[in-house]
């Protein structure tokens, strides 16, 4: 094989990549095409009513949009109290150790459990246990979703955290120490704002991979199509109403279900991007 | 001969990094108030890891063992909290490294930030100037002092790692190599400084370069293979050493 | 300074220390709550006829139901659909993304490939149920029906940027003294490229394949709206196929089967477990 046909093969095969997501975009917005000339982008967006009667249909993305930010807001919120601990564990305090290594192996086999499972762990053992609380009368809902979508979440964030935090340079911690600081002051005062940027964008990435996450949330959050009112209330979020009724819907409610997943797409997209952008940021500083 | 009672006391000080090799033997020397010492010796004598241990720098790292005393005052350092310690015993390191969050009047601030001092605003403005005039620093920055301690050039750097050692006000400053990663000119104006310091604090510095050491020093450690070999005078152990091994090292036989 | 304040700061940094150990200690709970409550339900089902038989018939499971007997049959259809979606995700997403990856390490500094590696970590981040919506529109619509080939398409998409990034970065940690070595005897950067750099990015690159089948091989969204699902055992890759998450997403939704749902997830996360441990161990093996 000659240079130049390896080059024209290399890049050919590399072109998948533009054709695939010109592809996504395309397919994207021509089937949501029809839901926002029907409804219109804004009033789409902020119509909060889904009904399918025929004659008189009417589809508002509002709910789901505020299910999923919902969602994804309280899991981070959930994750940070587990995943800074786990960060700090693994970059800063057992750095390097036998111990520090399995709970990273403990980690990554969380993030490799398929959210199927995470579904019916969430469903048979976390959604009785919200009952008995008498947090929530049917335990399904916004929060229960929320609180198996933070133990998801938790491994991207502190794998990533640990690597920056690794990576705060040892002269500025042996320069705090020498100047008297615990290990504690040495972990606020220099590993944290100088770890900063790197974790806060390990935190942004761990929101994109919540706001897609779909099977968990479609079997925990109790699928109802209206805006939350609080968070332990039943609701749909964009990903889990797409997996609820894409098998049913034609028409102009097949639309619909793409123009969600359009804009969740876009979302996740600006979320991934500016996530990516921050990390390259960090890594340089 | 007058007996000063001596500040810095090590008593057979061992340093040992494995259980079979020791880094630091059985080291014992008095060091006086208020005078500069240098610790010479080829590289991985056990020169950095003596200085460091007067920091209980060592206790960072589980696997490294301190034996011996250290008496600081009388008192026996490693019995005591190494944040005590450390407050009382600055140290400035090879590179410098200011913290590069934190601007230059915060880098001056940061040991007192570290330890949970609260200070008033006057408070911290006199100490900052006093110290970055002690390293005379002040001139060149006292109009940018908002700016990140990173900006500087590495010899600023250092004498603002310097300042925020004295801030603190300790006992004893000690040097590792300071001068190592900077210019010349760079390199005179620390040594200057140096020897306007030694009026108020006692220090000890490691340095690889023996015209820095026959320069500052008024009494000189030369350690080789983790033993100290001499110990006294600079100029008596630059013009006249007793041990073979002093002699080859100073007469540049030994790198 | 007081003595006070020093123990006082003393003892938060062993408040710290040991709020740390424990919160960090309790994110392993979740993972032994889910293994245990899988293990426990799920290990009496499976059986020999758990793996060979297909989903039980709506008429078995009453039938059976009215005799007070277990729950018939098994997910044979699952496992088999699986294999087959798999098979042909991997024979596409593995080459494919083995010339792309090699695209983007030779070609790493230009306009063009820093574009194509943009667009990987779109497509990796794009959430799964939307790649399910793009394979519908792809091949669902235009074939008039669901199929295996959809499922595998859905699949394929998923793998393929995790297979591009693991041969890009396994590529690019390749000491450059490799490449110029073969260069040096005569090779053109083909040659180079097959006889020296890939086979010695082979471990990254397995494991990086292992890593991306464990990823996809739970994966049920896309899977619903591509694949289907079918009850009974089949080869055709032009019609709806089942697979085991599919399975228990059935199983899930239907009260009658509910007594299959942990046998299926059982051998569903053993499986995507042990992938993943065999390459994490493959990958720090072949790394020495």
């Amino acid at each position: 094989m000659n240079d130049k046909l390896y080059r024209i093969i290399l890049f050919v095969a590399a072109l998948a990549m533009p054709i695939v997501c010109g592809g996504v975009v395309y397919a994207l917005v021509t089937d949501a095409y029809d839901a926002f000339e029907h409804f219109g982008f804004l009033n789409f967006i902020t119509s909060s009513e889904w009904s399918y009667t025929e004659g008189a249909e009417q589809y508002g993305a509002l709910p789901f949009i505020t299910g999923t930010l919902m969602t994804t807001m309280l899991a981070l919120l959930f994750c940070i109290p587990f995943s800074l601990p786990v960060a700090l564990f693994v970059g800063e305090y057992f750095k390097g150790t036998k111990i520090a290594s399995v709970l990273s192996t403990v980690t990554d086999l969380l993030a490799g459990i398929p959210s199927i499972i995470y579904g019916l762990w969430g469903f048979y053992t976390l959604r009785p246990i919200i009952m008995a609380l008498n947090i929530s009368p049917q335990g399904s809902g916004v929060l229960t979703a929320s609180l198996v979508l933070a133990i998801m979440i938790v491994p991207y964030a502190a794998s990533l955290s640990a690597e920056f935090i690794k990576m705060v340079p040892n002269d500025l911690k042996e320069g705090a120490y020498s100047l008297g600081a615990t290990r504690a002051e040495v972990v606020r005062k220099v590993i944290f704002p100088v770890a900063g940027s790197g974790i806060f964008s390990s935190y942004v990435l761990a929101i994109g991979r919540a706001l897609g996450e779909t099977m968990t949330v479609t079997m925990l959050i109790g699928n109802t199509n209206n805006i939350p009112d609080s968070i332990t209330s039943t609701g749909n979020s964009m990903a889990s109403i797409i997996a609820n009724q894409f098998g049913e819907a034609d028409d102009l409610r097949l639309s619909s279900l793409i123009a969600i997943g359009l804009i969740l797409f876009l979302i996740t997209a600006l979320i991934n991007m500016v996530g990516k952008i921050m990390i390259k940021h960090a890594r340089i500083a | 001969m007058e007996s000063v009672k001596p500040i810095l006391e090590f008593k057979n000080t061992c340093v040992s990094y494995t259980k079979q090799t020791m880094a630091v033997k059985y080291v014992s020397a008095a060091i006086e108030r208020n005078t500069i010492t240098a610790i010479m010796g080829p590289s991985g004598c056990g020169k950095s890891t003596l200085l460091r241990a007067v920091n209980l720098m060592h206790n960072l790292y589980p696997n490294i063992r301190v034996d011996g005393e250290i008496l600081l005052n009388g008192e026996n350092i490693l019995a005591m909290e190494p944040i005590d310690v450390r407050r009382r015993v600055g140290m400035v390191f090879q590179r410098p490294a200011p913290f590069p969050t934190m601007s230059i009047y915060d880098n001056v601030l940061s040991g007192f930030v570290l330890n949970g001092i609260k200070l008033s605003k006057a408070e911290k403005d006199a100490t900052v100037e006093r110290c970055l005039r002690s390293v005379a620093l002040w001139d060149e920055v006292k109009d940018v002092l908002n700016k990140k301690g990173t900006f500087l050039s590495g010899g600023q750097q250092q004498r603002l790692c310097i300042a925020r050692a004295l801030a603190m006000k300790p006992d004893v400053l000690l040097m590792d190599e300071p001068t190592s990663a900077l210019d010349p000119i760079a390199t005179k104006h620390i040594e200057e400084l140096l020897l306007e310091l030694q009026k108020g604090v006692t220090i000890l510095i490691v340095t690889h370069n023996m015209g820095q050491a026959r320069r500052i020093s008024s009494k000189s450690m030369f350690m080789y293979l983790g033993e100290l070999v001499e110990y006294g005078d600079t100029e008596t152990m630059f013009t006249n050493p007793i041990d073979e091994r002093t002699k080859s090292y100073l007469t540049g036989k030994m790198g | 300074m007081n003595k006070l304040k020093i123990r006082h700061r003393l003892a938060k940094d062993k408040l710290m220390l040991w709020s740390i150990c424990l919160l960090a200690a309790l994110t392993a709970v979740p993972l032994l709550a889910i293994l245990g409550e899988v293990l426990l339900r799920g290990y009496d089902q499976l059986s020999w006829s758990f793996f060979t038989e297909p989903t039980p018939t709506a008429y078995k499971v009453t039938k059976a139901i009215e005799a007070g007997e277990p729950i018939p049959g098994g997910i044979a259809n699952g496992i088999v659909g699986t294999m087959i979606m798999l098979g042909m995700a991997v024979m596409v997403a593995v080459p494919l993304g083995i010339l792309c990856g090699a695209f983007l390490a030779e070609n790493g500094k230009n306009r063009f490939a820093q574009f194509v590696s943009y667009l990987t970590d779109l497509l990796q981040g794009t959430p799964s149920v939307i790649i399910g919506i793009i394979t519908y529109i792809w091949v669902v619509v235009p074939m008039k029906g669901y199929s295996a080939i959809a499922g595998s398409v859905a699949l394929c998409i998923m793998m393929l940027p995790l297979i591009i990034r693991s041969t890009e970065e396994t590529l690019k940690i390749l000491p450059a003294s490799l490449k110029e070595a073969g260069l040096a005897l005569g090779g053109n950067n083909a040659r180079v490229m097959m006889k020296v750099q890939l086979p010695a990015a082979f471990g990254g690159i397995f494991t990086g394949v292992l890593l991306a089948v464990s990823r996809v091989i739970g994966e049920t969204a896309p899977l619903m709206f591509t694949a289907l699902g079918c009850s009974f055992v089949r080869f055709a890759v032009d019609k709806p196929i089942s697979a085991v998450p599919l399975l228990i997403w059935e199983f899930f939704n239907d009260p009658n089967l509910q007594e299959l749902i942990w046998g299926a997830s059982l051998f569903l996360l053993l499986f995507v477990l042990t992938l993943n441990l065999l390459s994490k161990y493959l990958a720090k093996k072949w790394n020495q």
